[in-house]
């Protein structure tokens, strides 16, 4: 299997261009990150944090500032607020089980969209089968958007956690999200309110104390900062608890040695991207319309995914290349250096395609045809020049294999 | 549950890159397809089979990933010059191991190009009006899992219309 692995890697010597824009799934780290991190591994703040030497108290002045920063970005009241993780898919977990475990309630309801993450959902059949909570899924419409009626009504006084992702990762629909969370307050002031906010933190600008929002997942590497590092914001008083056990850390909902490189590295990405947000966030929006206009001119039979405009986030692409399967399409593009993911069941080794597009209305087909696509604050225009010139290539390529097999 | 990667082998990546007796054959004696895009996967079979009932041409087209258009282009190699029955029995297990093989969740590409191999084998002869000895009356293994895909396929589809 490794030899088949060096092979493929091999296929792709004598590129014109490499073009990454597979965010959604992992990401690169800029050098001015990696610099920022590097000392933390070498030769300072190497220590404990909870640890009474100069190498801990290092350790525990980086995290205390990291967390600072990332306080003001986000618009956390203290520093206290911000809890960091070993990831989105670990904030998400305590989010909701830690919400679960606080409560004493013995009727336990969980309210989310049909489109939330999977991480979401899947904690959410879990609380289900282990913790007999119940979970109540709000349809959205044609663009991914949530309904703040349904909402209202889905809220009652068993209501424990409402959760709703303010951009959804995959076709990029900015939920009224300030709204979404002012009714489920006034529905019922003790449920907790949770956002996954990977895809939102700097690509919007939401200041978390001026909200109903009680618990945000945030993400490091979808802002380019390293993997293996999240956060979750933690309005004061929100009743959750830890969910694994071990030693006291400085991070009281996080057991075991912070990872300080990685929060240093996550607080840098944050500066970079915050640090002229309303610059970098023009530069993403004007690269998506190009990229997302092009393909949809140059290639025929597509459809987009999600809404366009103010409505989607500024960095997110989606397309259905009809007559197009997307595990084939995913591999010719990245023989030709462009790196993408589809919500195709093949890419995904699930039987079924995205559930997310499926949700949306998709048929199938258009599901298995889908290619999502994020651009960040270093793309460059002649980044994207290049994917508009390889990728109705590809689509071609792979639609003539096709041939008059599938007819749309 | 463990998501895998998919290390293709070079055989498949060549395969996928420049499949060989690709495109709709014109002439063909008999054509077949299996499968359904609702499922991602898809192959049509083209045949041109002489008196001998021998195979002197097969072509493929393919709506898929990179297994299921390595596995029907490799099958349209491996059948060709073959009498029906040779090519009858060539089972997936021979086309896993003819394309030097192929991650375990891929291998109903293999299952699929034979569910369509033998459902247009079965079109001629019931196109000629006789059955030889050597066909199997029940479907077999191949053809189930095909039909059992598409039927899937219609179920989901259904499902689908019934909420819009």
């Amino acid at each position: 299997m490794i030899e088949n692995v060096e092979e493929l890697i091999k296929a792709h010597e004598k590129l014109e261009r490499e073009v990454y824009l597979d965010i959604e799934n992992s990401s690169p780290v800029p050098e001015e990150v990696v610099e920022a991190m590097l000392p933390y591994f070498t030769t300072r703040g190497y220590g404990n944090p909870a640890l009474t030497h100069k190498p801990g108290w290092e350790a525990y002045e980086a995290i205390m500032k990291a967390a600072q920063k990332i306080a003001k970005y986000a618009g956390a009241k203290t520093p206290e607020e911000i809890a960091f993780t070993p990831g989105e898919t670990e904030a998400n977990n305590l989010a909701l089980i830690g919400a679960a475990l606080a409560s004493k309630a013995k009727k336990k309801k969980i309210v989310v969209s049909e489109i939330e993450p999977v991480t979401i959902l899947h904690v959410a059949k879990m609380l289900e089968e282990k913790f007999g909570c119940k979970t109540v899924k709000i349809p959205v419409d044609a663009e991914g958007f949530i309904n703040l009626e349904n909402l209202e009504e889905a809220v009652d006084k068993e209501t424990l956690i409402v959760s709703i992702a303010a951009v959804n990762p995959e076709i990029g629909t900015i939920q009224p999200i300030k709204e979404a969370a002012e009714i489920v307050k006034t529905r019922n002031p003790n449920t907790v309110f949770h956002t996954d906010f990977s895809d939102a933190y700097g690509k919007m600008k939401l200041d978390f104390s001026r909200t109903d929002i009680d618990l945000a997942t945030i993400s490091s590497y979808k802002i380019l900062g390293p993997r293996g590092v999240g956060a979750l914001y933690v309005k004061q008083g929100t009743k959750i608890e830890k969910i694994i056990e071990g030693q006291i850390a400085t991070q009281k909902f996080w057991p075991g040695i912070e990872n300080t490189p990685l929060i240093v590295g996550f607080a840098k990405a944050s500066e970079l991207m915050f640090t002229d947000l309303d610059k970098n966030i023009g530069h993403m929006r004007r690269l998506r319309d190009k990229l997302m206009n092009g393909l949809l001119s140059r290639v025929s039979d597509t459809l987009l995914n999600g809404p366009s405009g103010d409505k989607r986030a500024p960095d997110n692409v989606n397309i259905s290349f009809l007559r197009c399967e997307g595990e084939a399409l995913t591999i010719e593009l990245s023989l030709k250096g462009v790196y993408v993911s589809s919500g195709s069941a093949c890419t995904r080794r699930l039987l079924q395609p995205s559930h997310v597009l499926t949700a949306i209305g998709r048929r199938f087909e258009a599901a298995h045809g889908s290619i999502l696509m994020k651009v960040t604050r270093l793309h460059t225009e002649e980044d994207i020049a290049y994917v508009l010139k390889v990728f109705p290539e590809a689509v071609q390529r792979i639609r003539k294999i096709v041939g008059s097999t599938v007819v749309s | 549950m463990s998501r895998v990667p998919l290390p293709y082998n070079q055989k498949v990546l060549e395969l996928f890159r420049n499949p060989k007796n690709l495109g709709r054959m014109e002439d063909a004696t008999v054509s077949a397809v299996a499968g359904n895009p609702m499922c991602g996967d898809m192959i049509t079979f083209y045949l041109k089979i002489d008196d001998e009932e021998v195979i002197r041409k097969a072509s493929f087209e393919s709506y898929g990933c990179a297994a299921n258009i390595a596995t029907s282009s490799i099958l349209t190699e491996m059948i060709k010059n073959k009498t029906l029955k040779q090519a009858w029995n060539v089972s997936w297990k021979k086309i896993v191991e003819e394309i030097g093989g192929l991650p375990s969740i891929k291998f109903h590409c293999g299952i699929l190009a034979v569910g369509a191999l033998r459902r247009a084998i079965r079109k001629y002869y019931e196109e000629k009006g006789y059955t030889p000895k050597w066909l199997p009356k029940e479907l077999t293994f191949e053809e189930k899992q095909a039909l059992e895909e598409e039927e899937l396929a219609e179920r989901l589809a259904k499902r689908m219309d019934g909420q819009q």
